[in-house]
């Protein structure tokens, strides 16, 4: 005689679904537990230290967007307005001029404005600057280096792993806080310093 | 006299101090910045910003309500057209407006990171786009697949004349999931490649920009998916076998009929992946299907064990992906690159001004983590290829047409066939 209060068994089938359902959820829970202890409740965005930068050209082509994301972007602090510009001009150029033929930029995203003798201001045209690092370079080697490369966050994708951080030869892309984007030369480099 | 003589030499530091930081900034600034007569102003340093942060949350938001939309028209409603439309704004908010980023499948490899990476902060979003899908499929089934994922969503809309693969095939290419997560995990934890992302075949649909490599897998892919339907999912996604691993245990998957099944075999044809499982009765002698899953559960072990061997051989290939090995591995191989100025890898090495000798022994550590990687990788797949075999051979009486759990994507096809609505 079966005592009519004694539980249904549970058929052996589902019996063993439940324990392997427990059991995935319960390393769902493990993996969520371990992760959050590591997360950011804001997130990380790619960014290039200007410092490592070694102007290699590969932020012109590996980016994922065309043209890439990388543009140059000038410290106007760091900039001594010279008349004989490294980044601007290409090298025994034929005369200190706006003209084609003297510019180093390939695609002439630099604008030479005269503001007064001898200083001239130089400023990048975003909508054209591909990200090549060749007045980077210039800018560097001549300059004070006031010139230098950042990846552009209303262009930028975030991707998982960024396209180009991925062959830079410098090690020169990091994932810095959402919230602090930009490294750029000057007001930056204390900041690194006090920390 | 002496008080005089003190305030000299604390003047000569002074003096001192102040010459040296002002060299200090001319070694910064060869050209001081000059002082402007005419009153100009400098114009400041743009900063664009990124995305608002807000708006990370909201995509989290919007999965989980195209998964509960979809939970829904897949369960309750029982509605192939709502499950289509809902994959139609999956692919156009998730596609074509997120561009393919956030994405679910993508996600592993940051939960991977990170575990591996110390330094590695996951963000919430990344971490929710891993987690959510997972824990709908642990109760619902691949509800993701069906109406989330903008990479299925694509492939869905070109079946047009879906063939059925013999079941062998099926079952060989059914382990390329299985590889693919495997290398991806490889390479996230020896830091080498985020492998899912860099070879995710739609991306450059959603973006209308990729390399032109990746186009042409694309629209392979697209082309193949007319026939073999959803060919990415079902042969690729290493995502999907996550999914299926949650799946199989889900209490509440979909099925083909709301009620009793009349056996009317309307069904039989009606789902493009080959996921439903038909009535099979017990044939032939258990003696011999017994005596075969023994012989399959002895040499279990020596899959894990040549899987795993064969992989710790394959460490030095696979570790070539490592940009520091493949430099290490260049060098070596052909010293004279050393004076190339083109190549821009080398340069930047020699200029750096690191020795050789430390990125050897970096590459000697990293190749290790692969001879250890590859031990896994190896046995994992092992594991996977005698556990299918044993599976093979375990024999399961069905009644009923029933859709495969693991494979089963909740599309919803063949609710439409089933004549059985109450």
């Amino acid at each position: 005689m079966k005592d009519p209060t004694e539980p249904i068994p549970i058929p052996r089938r589902r019996f063993l679904r439940n324990g392997m359902q427990l059991t995935l959820a319960g390393t769902l829970v493990g993996i969520a537990g371990f992760s959050v202890l590591k997360s950011k409740a804001n997130g990380m965005v790619w960014q290039i230290d200007p410092f490592k930068c070694v102007q290699c050209g590969r932020c012109a082509t590996e980016c994922v967007m065309m043209p890439s994301a990388v543009k140059c972007v000038h410290a106007y602090n760091l900039c001594g307005y010279c008349d004989l510009c490294g980044g601007y001009l290409k090298p025994d150029p034929n005369a200190r001029s706006t003209a084609a033929e003297n510019q180093l930029c390939p695609t002439a995203a630099i604008q030479r404005k005269y503001i007064e003798d001898p200083f001239y201001e130089y400023v990048i045209d975003e909508k054209l600057c591909i990200g090549c690092a060749k007045c980077v370079a210039g800018c560097t080697s001549f300059g004070n280096g006031s010139l230098h490369l950042q990846v552009r966050h209303d262009r930028c994708k975030n991707c998982n792993q960024c396209a180009i951080a991925r062959l830079c030869p410098a090690e020169a892309f990091t994932r810095v806080p959402v919230d602090k984007p930009y490294l750029i030369k000057g007001g930056w480099k204390k900041e690194i310093k006090k920390g | 006299m002496k008080n005089r003589l003190l305030k000299y030499l604390l003047f000569f530091a002074l003096l001192i101090f102040s010459a040296s930081s002002l060299l200090a900034i001319e070694a910064q600034q060869r050209f001081p910045k000059p002082e402007f007569a005419t009153g100009y102003t400098q114009p400041n340093t743009t900063t664009p910003l990124a995305r608002f942060q807000l708006l990370e949350y909201l995509d989290v938001i919007i999965l989980l309500a195209v998964l509960l939309v979809s939970t829904w028209f897949i369960l309750y409603k029982r509605s192939r057209q709502g499950v289509f439309w809902i994959s139609v704004f999956s692919l156009l908010y998730f596609g074509l407006y997120r561009e393919g980023c956030i994405c679910a499948i993508g996600s592993i490899q940051n939960v991977i990171l990170a575990f591996v990476d110390p330094t590695y902060a996951i963000p919430a979003t990344a971490l929710i786009f891993f987690l959510l899908p997972l824990i709908f499929a642990l109760f619902f089934g691949r509800i993701f697949c069906a109406g989330a994922c903008p990479l299925g969503a694509i492939q869905d809309f070109v079946i047009f004349q879906p063939i059925e693969l013999p079941k062998w095939i099926q079952q060989i290419l059914g382990l390329i999931p299985f590889l693919y997560l495997g290398l991806a995990a490889l390479f996230v934890a020896t830091k080498s490649d985020f492998l899912i992302c860099r070879y995710d075949p739609f991306v450059g649909f959603f973006r209308f920009d990729a390399p032109f490599h990746m186009v042409v897998l694309g629209v392979l892919f697209l082309l193949v998916g007319i026939f073999v339907a959803r060919p990415y999912c079902r042969f690729f996604c290493p995502y999907g076998v996550l999914l299926g691993w949650m799946s199989r245990f889900s209490s509440r998957h979909m099925t083909i009929t709301p009620a009793a099944c009349i056996q009317c075999k309307l069904c039989a044809n009606s789902c493009p992946f080959g996921a439903i499982d038909e009535p099979v009765a017990e044939t032939g002698k258990r003696r011999s299907n017994v005596n075969r899953f023994i012989i399959y559960f002895l040499v279990f072990p020596l899959w894990v064990g040549i899987g795993g061997f064969a992989g710790s051989k394959m460490q030095v290939p696979l570790s070539l992906i490592n940009r520091t090995v493949y430099l290490a591995d260049l060098i070596i191989k052909h010293p004279e690159v050393k004076n190339d100025p083109l190549n821009i890898d080398v340069r930047t090495f020699m200029s750096l001004g690191k020795s050789t000798e430390k990125l050897m022994a970096e590459a000697v550590a990293i190749r290790k983590q692969f001879y250890i990687g590859g031990w896994l990788l190896g046995g994992f797949m092992g594991l996977v290829i005698g556990s299918r075999l044993m599976r093979l051979s375990v024999f399961r009486r069905r009644d009923d047409w029933e859709p495969n759990k693991t494979n089963c994507l909740s599309c919803a096809r063949c609710m439409s066939y089933c004549p059985v609505k109450e």
